[in-house]
């Protein structure tokens, strides 16, 4: 399928663009990537740029609603065209012209991510579109879902998501690698029922392979 | 100089917050500090009982609270020790008959006339809780070498740091050390480890406390015992002295030490 539709995380949250197109072909493009990872989207807040495209309030509160059935607000909508930045104050929207600059200030081949820089506990949560970087440790009960990779200078023992969005190259690395469930793109791996004895602190690193999540030793 | 208030807290029900509370306090009072037991649990308040104060409750904590009586009427004073006061929770009431900004008025009237303000959390992580720290200065976190219990309290440190009440200090209660050295029951140092904050005590398991707490005694009222020397110990760290944690014994292990020391060495 043609990728008329985006979702990306850049350092204000997260972006949807929909490119040109029939808008109703849009729509059940956009629905089926929302379905995809749908506890990664739950009650967030996104931004929607659609270009030089002209909308109706009518088709923005279609695509409204559409998020809202997945929990999520559009919280702005970036357009050039007037027509549809006049369609989204009409829907009590923010909207804007995109900046000059699409990428905000990331230089080729850097990507968003977050660092951190305390021990996450149990019951706290951490979710982003970029890359994660944890100092200090995960606790059990403590979550973290990124759509990039997951980094833990620390010891992991709670549950995480890496590439959350679908990205099945992500990988997650710490220190002491024992999460309590972990997932990369659409796998799943749960710790291991016993425990596994280890003479000292040894940083591992989780990819998939093939149709397996894999822990091999982190030697960047 | 104003007292501090300490709320002792633990997230999981059934840790012995309350017990803690009782004989924290008594030993404070013993050591000569003026101290007040404040039990946050409406609704379902037991620091009295274990206190054994139960018989003279006239007014409770809902009553300062909504102006039935002042602070001072309704302030239980321990007769067996020297300073020491319970105010009592209302049991016909529920939680939501006091606000977080009540209890931090009442702290602070109560801050000025002890040393040391204990405050008993119901367990949970609701408005109870947030009542309960609302006005602490400090947070004593009470778990048990349990999985579960780590667990809830791993969470309330979280919650506390969130609000800015500092990491916490952790009791653990109820410590077997014959189940540790077996490999069956957490050590301190696993506990430790996962909640990463400063030991302030460990208590042994012990049936006496059952006997105490169903009396009405709190068990450092006679000062006998190794869970009265482990609460007394706490105490006295909380007063700032430079004591070590008490270290529970294993009573079987230190028995065949000193059989084989009488037998002559091995």
């Amino acid at each position: 399928m043609a990728k008329g539709v985006k979702i990306k995380g850049t350092r204000d949250g997260l972006l949807v663009s929909l490119g040109g197109g029939d808008i109703s072909l849009l729509l059940a493009e956009l629905r089926t990537q929302l379905t995809r990872s749908p506890a990664f989207f739950q009650g967030g807040k996104v931004a929607l740029a659609v270009g030089a495209r002209p909308m109706t309030a009518a088709e923005l509160s279609q695509v409204c609603d559409l998020l809202g059935d997945q929990g999520i607000t559009i919280w702005a909508v970036i357009s050039q065209s007037a027509t549809t930045r006049a369609a989204a104050r009409e829907l009590g929207l923010a909207s804007a012209s995109p900046p000059e600059e699409d990428r905000v200030n990331l230089e080729a081949g850097q990507e968003p991510a977050v660092i951190v820089r305390r021990t996450l506990r149990s019951g706290q949560s951490v979710r982003y579109p970029g890359h994660v970087v944890v100092v200090g440790d995960v606790n059990p009960g403590a979550e973290i879902i990124a759509g990039g990779d997951i980094v833990v200078w620390g010891k992991l023992r709670g549950t995480v998501h890496a590439g959350a969005m679908g990205d099945e190259a992500a990988v997650v690395c710490a220190l002491q690698l024992d999460a309590m469930q972990l997932r990369i793109g659409g796998h799943i791996a749960r710790a291991p029922e016993s425990v596994r004895e280890r003479p000292e602190l040894r940083p591992e690193t989780a990819c998939v392979r093939g149709d397996d999540i894999v822990v091999a030793p982190w030697t960047p | 100089m104003a007292g501090r208030v300490i709320t002792v807290t633990s997230g999981k029900g059934g840790v012995g917050k309350t017990t803690v509370t009782a004989n924290l306090g008594t030993a404070l009072a013993k050591h000569g500090q003026r101290v007040v037991v404040v039990d946050a649990d409406i609704g379902l308040r037991n620091l009295d009982v274990v206190m054994g104060l139960e018989n003279r409750i006239v007014y409770d904590l809902v009553d300062v609270v909504e102006g039935v009586c002042r602070l001072r009427q309704a302030l239980i004073r321990d007769r067996r020790v020297n300073e020491l006061y319970l105010l009592p929770a209302a049991q016909t009431r529920d939680k939501s008959a006091v606000s977080p900004e009540d209890m931090v008025e009442i702290c602070n009237q109560l801050r000025r006339e002890f040393d040391f303000v204990i405050v008993d959390s119901p367990a949970g992580i609701e408005q109870g809780f947030r009542n309960a720290v609302a006005g602490a200065d400090e947070v004593v976190v009470v778990t048990t070498p349990e999985v579960s219990a780590v667990r809830d309290a791993d969470r309330v440190i979280g919650l506390i740091e969130a609000q800015e009440k500092g990491p916490g200090v952790l009791i653990i209660n109820r410590l077997k050390p014959e189940m540790v050295r077996r490999g069956d029951m957490l050590s301190t140092s696993d506990v430790v480890e996962v909640l990463a904050v400063q030991l302030l005590g460990i208590i042994p398991e012990d049936e006496a406390i059952v006997i105490s707490t169903n009396r009405g005694t709190p068990i450092v009222l006679d000062g006998r015992g190794p869970t009265a020397e482990a609460l007394d110990t706490i105490a006295r760290r909380m007063m700032g002295e430079d004591v070590p944690v008490y270290q529970p014994s294993d009573d079987r292990g230190l028995f065949s030490r000193l059989a084989r020391f009488v037998r002559g060495g091995e």
